[in-house]
């Protein structure tokens, strides 16, 4: 019995050392991107040829920090059929995709991995390791985490930068258990909706954030066709509460990628 | 009849007090008071003057324009379903308000929200006479009313589905269902002008409406001109819902509440109806929008959503009575 056990306990460590022994066989060679923070991630790990598509947001330049390497990429909007006549051998698919369309690549005999986004600092390298892992990148990934803790590191800090407030459309705040709210923290603000605890993103009366009397109010970036919800960002009671306000760019707060370092030097 | 005005007056001037000291700043009445009237330091001045005081206004304001408007509509077209939210002129102002946030026309000049909402309610407010008219057939005017209505919703959720602004299509239950949340004195202003000039047209409009009341050829034979009231009308509406649209989205069932329970107060007779209604559309509002925060003051609840708690059942009571007895 017990032979028995460690038979199947090898098993495991076995296929490890195939792995690790034929890199080049088994990493994936057709790899699809369908997330907008998984596209930017892989853009900077695969090696040539890997990456053969990227979402269409990883080209829109208010979004994604790449968008000019992105424009090399074919892209796709997240749809089952033109996804499947890509014949990726490796789909990378975000928490919030469709679940049908998970569902059916799955089906089609597609090895989807699904990644939830990266919310801190830490949570950005185990994202580098695992999807380096995910495209048999070890190495690459290895090299991106140590550059990113190094210009992490390098970074001046100045523990007191006051007190801030995010305050986007409709009214919402984000909290420290969010990338903006890490972000902020990583630049040396204490975040107000702390004060409310407010820990993810959720709505904050107007009201509460001028009675709070934050030192920088950092504000969402404005989004082409105007809408009624980001109204609430030109209101005067805003202006009223402080003279620093900095706008978000938010291609470098939207994903939990290295380029949130110049979103932290942007603050500073 | 000076009672009741005195009670309406009295209760609009109640409410909007608790109006001010509704937030969930947690100011004390006093404290937050004297932070309006005598400004100071801190934080307190600007959520005084420039969010609780703008509300409390616009509340005032809109709610006393919708008021206004379902008294009018309902003496003009001698119908108790006439009411604007209900027949599609507040759904058309809100397409015209959708287009010109979404062409980015309202930005260019402040002035054009208020301008094409208006023009939108006017296009509504002009089929609905055209096709209804003053002689008090409910049918027509209540399929009319539901055309307008789908093509003014499907219109505003195509023009907002269609933006590239990822919080565009969101905001269909806002134009759907109105709010007043976070308004300021910029969107006072920017309403408060045309909707005085439609208050001016429909309340001086009284006495044409009372003569209406005996039949249109009665009216005609006292003086009244079909045509001259009909386009005071459609201009006054316009003038009023428009704007009033623009800034706090479509609330329904005010103009319908508001004139059927004041009217055995005020003999049936429209010219008085018109200012009761103004007053206690405003006392409506006011009450509707203190509820929506304190039922749940973290959600934005639409003002809408109470408007049609209250109002709804009011229509379906009406339109049983139309059943049973033709007219009411």
């Amino acid at each position: 019995m017990s032979g028995f056990v460690r038979i199947f306990d090898l098993i495991p460590a076995a296929a490890a050392l195939l792995v690790a022994a034929l890199p080049a066989w088994s990493a994936p060679q057709r790899v699809v991107s369908m997330n907008l923070c998984t596209d930017q991630i892989a853009m900077l790990l695969a090696s040539p040829g890997q990456l053969v598509s990227v979402s269409d947001l990883a080209q829109d330049p208010r979004m994604s920090p790449l968008a000019d390497e992105a424009q090399v990429y074919p892209i796709n909007y997240g749809r089952a059929e033109e996804i499947y006549l890509m014949r990726p051998d490796l789909v990378i698919a975000g928490q919030f995709a469709s679940a049908p369309t998970v569902a059916m690549l799955r089906r089609l005999g597609i090895r989807v991995e699904v990644r939830a986004p990266a919310e801190s600092i830490a949570a950005i390298r185990t994202e580098i390791s695992e999807v380096g892992a995910l495209l048999g990148r070890e190495e690459a990934a290895r090299d991106l985490i140590a550059d990113f803790d190094t210009r992490l590191a390098a970074l001046r800090r100045d523990p007191n930068m006051g007190r801030a407030a995010l305050y986007y459309a409709n009214g919402f705040t984000s909290g420290r258990g969010t990338l903006a709210g890490e972000i902020l923290n990583a630049a040396g603000y204490q975040n107000i909706a702390g004060d409310y605890g407010i820990a993810n993103t959720a709505p904050l009366p107007l009201e509460l954030l001028v009675m709070s009397r934050p030192d920088r109010l950092i504000t969402g970036a404005r989004w082409p066709g105007r809408s009624r919800s980001e109204a609430i960002l030109d209101h005067p009671a805003l202006a009223a509460t402080t003279d620093a306000t900095a706008e978000v760019t938010d291609r470098d707060w939207v994903c939990g990628t290295p380029y949130i370092l110049r979103a932290i030097e942007a603050l500073e | 009849m000076r009672r009741l005005f005195t009670f309406l007056a009295l209760l609009t001037a109640a409410l909007f007090l608790v109006s001010l000291l509704t937030g969930p700043a947690g100011l004390g009445a006093w404290r937050g008071l004297s932070a309006l009237i005598f400004g100071g330091d801190g934080p307190a001045p600007i959520v005084m003057r420039e969010i609780r005081l703008p509300r409390a206004l616009l509340g005032v304001l809109v709610g006393g324009g919708l008021g206004l408007t379902g008294a009018a509509l309902q003496g003009y077209l001698r119908n108790p379903l006439a009411e604007p939210g209900l027949i599609g002129v507040s759904g058309m102002a809100a397409l015209g308000a959708v287009i010109a946030i979404q062409t980015g026309l309202s930005l260019a000049a402040p002035l054009a929200l208020p301008l094409t909402a208006l023009a939108g309610a006017a296009v509504g407010v002009g089929l609905l006479v055209a096709l209804a008219g003053p002689r008090g057939g409910s049918v027509t005017l209540i399929l009319a009313g539901v055309a307008i209505s789908a093509l003014a919703g499907a219109g505003t959720a195509l023009v907002l589905n269609l933006s590239p602004n990822p919080y565009a299509a969101n905001e269909i239950v806002f134009w759907l269902m109105g709010s007043l949340a976070d308004r300021s004195m910029i969107h006072l202003w920017l309403a408060l002008p045309p909707m005085m000039l439609g208050a001016a047209l429909i309340l001086s409009s009284g006495r044409a409406l009372d003569a209406l009341t005996l039949g249109e050829g009665a009216a005609s034979a006292m003086g009244v001109s079909a045509g001259r009231l009909r386009w005071m009308m459609i201009a006054g509406v316009a003038l009023i819902v428009g704007p009033a649209t623009a800034i706090a989205g479509a609330i329904g069932f005010v103009g319908l509440v508001v004139p059927h329970v004041l009217r055995p107060w005020v003999g049936a007779r429209p010219s008085l109806l018109l200012s009761a209604s103004a007053l206690g559309g405003a006392v409506l509002l006011l009450a509707a929008d203190i509820a929506v925060r304190l039922i749940m003051p973290e959600r934005d609840l639409k003002l809408g959503v109470l408007t049609a708690i209250v109002g709804a059942p009011l229509f379906l009571h009406l339109i049983w009575k139309t059943r049973s007895g033709g007219r009411i």
